[in-house]
């Protein structure tokens, strides 16, 4: 069992008004940008049950274009944030599914890529799936992700690679659509590594994805 | 080590002779790699945080984005400044307070979640409205705020404190016992004291739903606030005084989760009974929505 920080219990200082609505939806945001990496023109946003339901009163709207402009969670700019957005469209739909979770978010930039999320409770959020691929990431972590053709010995060449930079692997998931087919792994680490590593990766034999995403503070 | 019951907080404490406060920044230090002095910061700068709120909170008199809330505050400190409260000033500050941080959280202000956000008033109140008027140090509030934080995150070990999972027994509830054993810690009281204040919270407020109208933390989140808030101040005195909760604090805790699970999910942050579904809150809804 992992042990929880008592500031997980006195904190975080944020703007209101929901833990879940407003500082999860930032963190979503945030996180989703974390992932993009790129500049982008256009964001979209649909927001699922309660997020499509209540996330108007909550502000969720506003915390999720806070986040993906990468403004923390107790920045007070968050309640204006639609004044001070000039560069960047960005728009909104609401949908009812019950098979997602009840505060839930897909995150579109520029049409190019689509990070769909939770906002788990008290501020946590849980990253689940990045284009299409399943994925579990919390932000409590720098991770590496990579997506590549399944195929035996990709574990230990990209470990390797790792593990000569002499960073630990706090934790290690593998996923795949089937045997052969599609792969995603994740890595979460305890320090985060460089673009270096993130290039050597790249190099692999049929890896085609891979990105470093930063953890949340 | 993790400390998973009070019962071995409790240990802790005697086999180390130490206050729960001291046990709460060791523990937090192993966890971190820093060093007490370090998280006795971070707790300091929730504390400022905490008085911001409440300051920019008594400043303001701005409705939430629904327009139902955020005026009550200032009501008090009219009333206060040409009448006192029958039960005196500390009473003033602690209900003033505490919806001075709530009103502030529903405007889209900056507070600190404690453990909630919407339950972010009372610990607060609590802790500034006594400090100011006993004249309470600030490393004694700091040692309050993390005698509140474990007896938290205790809690939160057994059940997720969110209203979702355990109702508003869960939030508000959990946020008095915080509060109860932060006063007791800064009024001089020994381990059995706080924890007898924070047990005597929590077994009185078990049962406690959580059906906000239309699914936000308004109605009726924000006056729970400074009723919890005094409500914990009984807890804290009746244990200053000796009284003892014949149940253990960790059995009300997981009496506190089975009544959770017990729970109907109509009553517990669906908005889909309780308050929520009175013919007012519809009316509510209804205005709301046409808002939007």
């Amino acid at each position: 069992m992992e042990q929880k920080s008592l500031f997980s219990v006195i904190s975080p200082i944020m703007v209101g008004p929901s833990s879940s609505h407003t500082a999860g939806a930032v963190r979503l945001g945030l996180m989703a940008r974390n992932i993009y990496k790129n500049d982008f023109k256009n964001v979209k946003f649909i927001l699922y049950n309660s997020f499509a339901t209540t996330g108007f009163g909550h502000g969720t709207d506003k915390g999720l274009l806070a986040g993906v402009l990468g403004y923390s969670v107790d920045d007070p700019i968050i309640k204006e944030i639609f004044d001070r957005v000039s560069d960047v469209t960005y728009s909104y739909d609401y949908v009812e599914d019950i098979s997602r979770h009840p505060n839930s978010v897909d995150i579109t930039f520029d049409n190019k890529m689509t990070i769909s999320g939770d906002s788990v409770g008290a501020g946590e959020i849980r990253i689940n799936c990045i284009n299409g691929f399943s994925v579990n990431i919390d932000g409590s972590y720098d991770t590496l992700l990579l997506m590549y053709k399944d195929r035996p010995g990709m574990i230990s060449t990209v470990s390797d690679i790792i593990q000569k930079q002499k960073v630990n692997i706090a934790s290690l998931h593998c996923d795949r659509s089937s045997k052969g087919g599609v792969a995603s792994m994740y890595l979460a680490l305890d320090i985060p590594v460089g673009d270096d590593v993130v290039e050597k990766v790249k190099q692999i034999k049929d890896v085609f994805f891979v990105t470093n995403i930063r953890k949340l503070k | 080590m993790t400390i998973l019951s009070f019962l071995e907080l409790e240990n802790r404490c005697e086999t180390e002779k130490k206050s729960i406060y001291e046990v709460a920044q060791d523990e937090e230090a192993s966890l971190s790699g820093d060093i007490v002095d370090v998280i006795r910061l971070r707790v300091l700068e929730d504390l400022l945080a905490m008085k911001d709120a409440i300051k920019n909170g008594l400043a303001s008199k701005e409705k939430s984005i629904s327009g139902w809330c955020g005026d009550d505050c200032a009501k008090l400190v009219k009333k206060y400044s040409s009448k006192p409260a029958l039960f005196g000033r500390i009473f003033e500050k602690i209900t003033t307070y505490a919806l001075a941080t709530v009103e502030e959280n529903l405007r889209m202000g900056r507070i600190v979640a404690c453990p909630t956000a919407g339950s972010c008033g009372i610990v607060p109140s609590v802790i500034v409205a006594v400090s100011e008027e006993l004249n309470v140090p600030e490393n004694q509030q700091i040692n309050g705020l993390l005698t509140a934080g474990l007896v938290g995150l205790i809690v939160s070990n057994k059940v997720q404190l969110a209203g979702a999972v355990a109702g508003c027994q869960a939030e508000c509830g959990v946020a008095s016992a915080m509060a109860a054993a932060a006063l007791v810690q800064m009024l001089g009281g020994d381990t059995s004291q706080i924890l007898n204040a924070a047990a005597l919270a929590l077994k009185n407020i078990l049962g406690l739903t959580c059906d906000p109208v239309c699914g936000l933390v308004e109605v009726p989140c924000v006056k729970r606030n400074p009723f919890l808030a005094v409500y914990s101040v009984t807890a804290a005195e009746l244990a200053m005084c000796g009284v003892e909760s014949k149940i253990p604090i960790d059995e009300i805790v997981d009496t506190l989760k089975i009544t959770g699970q017990l729970m109907s999910p109509l009553l517990k942050e669906t908005s889909l009974g309780g308050l929520a579904k009175t013919k007012t809150a519809l009316e509510l809804e209804k205005k709301l929505f046409k808002k939007k």
